[in-house]
């Protein structure tokens, strides 16, 4: 399969998680959609490790998932510190900084 | 089917190969779809799962073996526990999703989203990557990538590279996680003396 | 494209030429695994009864086939004529999913488990991880039947599910490692080869460290396969039966299925790290090929070597299932506790030691077999110890009660 394929896949993912973030207003959502971008982006490491046939888009992916790894733990303990206050997890809703 | 499918279909000799990757390619788009469309919260991470396994099946396919395996252990047996767990203890009763958005903001982000994707697309699909791949960087493909063409798999390789090239990036990756796991577990826990944390 | 098609050509012998070849191909070996599946599902099934029986002193199943070894399969066809039951208020989809992704889990990882040194379906050199990546699936199929299913013992089953299968998979995966660096290798074939020779080249006697990663590796693989002690995500006593509470029929028998399935996964991946995988330890018999000569000794050596492998697997599910029939369930905080608490730091631990130990032990030339000697030595001497004093603990305690001294023949 050709190069283009794989980069076409890739950026549908990340719009689409892109989209996903602006249009959702739950966190868990928008955690979810951020995700699919990570995963867009990691896609195309990927691709482009295989097209110029080295290793370094490999192990940049290697990087992006521990750090989603490690985003997961700090956002998800985040979102129960919220919701133990709140008892809500929107976006929206969490606005009593603005002063 | 990905919007991708379409029309460039012909270009491509329906190979064996090509059907794997359109059956991958289907399996990543469609669940993410269904993620962003998705009114329960539930099924949007049973989507996400789909996902996961579409671009961990991607990876395979490109013969990256343990970076795909990286992707369903951390990925799937980690994250996306994690994040069903977060579920069940942050939604109590409706575990349904309002669209609190205003349709101008739907408009406008569907708008963006299409023209990047069309935008990305064209672009993509009008370089000649392989012309580029020939006249930038004749000599870039280095020796330790052939053991992977030869089938020995990229494990070995890409230990070598973390624990020399990339020994920084890993040493400070693996402080982040520490941190991570340190302030997860502050973070997360209940205040001992009862007040708000 | 020739990835996919040196991996089957390889793997059959032969190159299929099309897309239907190589769903043929597929096919091929499925129906083995399908098959060899339910077998151990059965005689696992047979075992657990026969075996808590006997610990109960009763006798178990007795009528259908010599010594009750029929039930389960009457018992299987029972299940499939019975209704296949949707509670009303269920998400239907993934009510449905769920059974067939818990067992796909299990059902992928046998591509991976060698039978011998020819029979393995898929020899990854990576196969280790392979399965620890696919056994981690099973988790999300649990959660999504106990969600799916809209009752809430399935859900709080599901959810002590997510939690013990996550917090396990550390120091599961810990123990994995040590054996990597051992073995230099993530091949199961290539990690077995090293253990081959007599007895004492087994992994577990390879150094003073390894029967604490095997006891580690084995008490998380019990919760993984959420086996009592930690079998709180299908409490009885608590919850019903947890997160399959509202499966009946076909689907509850898949998971069954997959259970039985798993424990022999996690059996034979023990079996393959420290037990010496389908060597039986005396080196006359492991490479009988040598001296049968021709195909005869090769197709000879496989099937000694495939009796072994499965001969100790289910050695050690008899363990599991010996474990499940005496020690009572803990509770959440505890098994939480053990897994953090002391697991994790030990396992950890015992990584750095067993690098160290290859690191210096390693290049000293029958340094190996010395240490795998007296480790042996030391494991045999440790075992009839413990034997006269569980002898003597449950003579004494059968005096105290004026009870008869029980003998459960384990």
């Amino acid at each position: 399969m050709g190069t283009e394929a794989y980069l076409i896949v890739a950026s549908l993912l990340f719009l689409i998680g892109a989209s996903g973030f602006l249009l959702r207003r739950n966190l868990l959502v928008m955690f979810m959609s951020i995700e699919l971008m990570l995963n867009g982006a990691a896609l195309l490491f990927v691709t482009f490790a295989r097209h110029w046939n080295r290793m370094d888009g490999q192990i940049f992916v290697f990087f992006i998932i521990a750090l989603a790894a490690a985003e997961a733990a700090v956002g998800l303990s985040i979102l129960i510190a919220i919701f133990r206050l709140k008892h809500r997890v929107n976006a929206d809703e969490l606005s009593e900084l603005k002063g | 089917m990905s919007a991708a499918g379409r029309g460039r279909e012909g270009e491509w000799a329906l190979s064996f190969h090509a059907i794997i990757f359109w059956a991958l390619a289907a399996m990543t788009i469609v669940p993410a779809i269904g993620i962003v469309v998705s009114k329960n919260i539930v099924h949007m991470a049973f989507w996400l799962l789909g996902t996961l396994l579409g671009v961990a099946g991607l990876y395979l396919h490109m013969e990256a073996d343990f970076l795909g395996m990286t992707q369903v252990f951390v990925y799937i047996g980690g994250i996306n526990v994690l994040l069903l767990f977060g579920i069940m203890l942050t939604n109590r009763e409706p575990l349904y999703v309002r669209a609190a958005v205003k349709r101008p903001a739907i408009a406008s982000a569907v708008l963006l989203g299409v023209v990047v994707a069309v935008g990305l697309i064209q672009s993509f699909g009008a370089t000649e990557w392989h012309t580029v791949k020939d006249a930038v960087a004749p000599g870039l493909a280095d020796a330790s990538a052939k053991a992977v063409v030869n089938g020995d798999g990229t494990a070995a390789t890409l230990g070598t590279y973390l624990l020399s090239d990339y020994i920084l990036p890993f040493e400070i990756v693996s402080i982040l996680l520490l941190v991570v796991l340190v302030g997860a577990a502050y973070i997360a826990r209940r205040d001992p003396e009862g007040g708000s944390a | 494209m020739e990835s996919y098609f040196t991996f089957v050509s390889s793997v059959l012998g032969f190159e299929p030429t099309s897309l239907l070849g190589f769903v043929g191909a597929i096919a091929v070996w499925a129906v083995p695994i399908t098959a060899f599946v339910s077998v151990v599902g059965l005689v696992s099934i047979w075992l657990e009864r026969k075996i808590s029986a006997h610990i109960q002193c009763r006798v178990g199943p007795m009528e259908v086939g010599p010594h009750g070894a029929l039930q389960t399969l009457a018992d299987g066809i029972k299940l499939l004529g019975k209704e296949d039951l949707v509670p009303a208020q269920a998400d239907r989809i993934l009510f449905g999913l769920a059974p067939m992704l818990v067992f796909a889990s299990t059902f992928v990882g046998f591509a991976v488990i060698p039978f011998s040194q020819k029979a393995v379906i898929a020899d990854l050199n990576l196969g280790i991880f392979f399965l620890a990546a696919v056994g981690s699936l099973e988790a999300i199929g649990v959660v999504m039947a106990g969600w799916s299913s809209n009752n809430k013992w399935s859900l709080f089953g599901a959810i002590r599910a997510a939690t013990q299968v996550v917090s396990y998979e550390i120091p599961l995966g810990l123990s994995l490692l040590a054996v990597v660096v051992v073995a230099g290798s993530m091949s199961l074939n290539d990690i077995t080869q090293a253990q081959s020779g007599w007895v004492w080249n087994w992994f577990l006697f390879r150094n003073p460290f390894m029967w604490a990663v095997f006891l580690i590796y084995f008490i998380a693989s019990l919760a993984e396969c959420k086996r009592a002690p930690f079998d709180l995500p299908e409490a009885e006593s608590e919850l019903v039966s947890g997160f399959h509470t509202e499966y009946s029929g076909m689907r509850f028998a898949i998971f069954f299925l997959a259970e039985y399935g798993a424990m022999y996964i996690v059996s034979a991946i023990a079996v393959v790290l420290f037990f010496g995988g389908w060597y039986t330890g005396i080196p006359f018999l492991d490479h009988i090929s040598g001296s049968i000569g021709g195909t005869t000794g090769v197709v000879v050596e496989n099937l000694i070597g495939a009796g072994t492998i499965i001969v100790k697997s289910f050695l050690l599910i008899c363990v599991q299932m010996w474990i499940r029939w005496t020690l009572p369930r803990i509770r959440l905080d505890q098994m939480m506790d053990l897994c953090l608490k002391y697991l994790l730091p030990f396992s950890l631990v015992l990584l750095v030691a067993v690098s160290l130990w290859q690191a210096f032990q390693g290049p000293i030339d029958g340094g190996n077999s010395v240490m795998g000697m007296i480790m042996l030595a030391a494991t045999v001497a440790s075992l009839i110890w413990m034997r006269r004093l569980a002898g003597r603990v449950s003579k004494a305690s059968a005096l105290r009660r004026e009870l008869p001294v029980v003998k459960t023949g384990l």
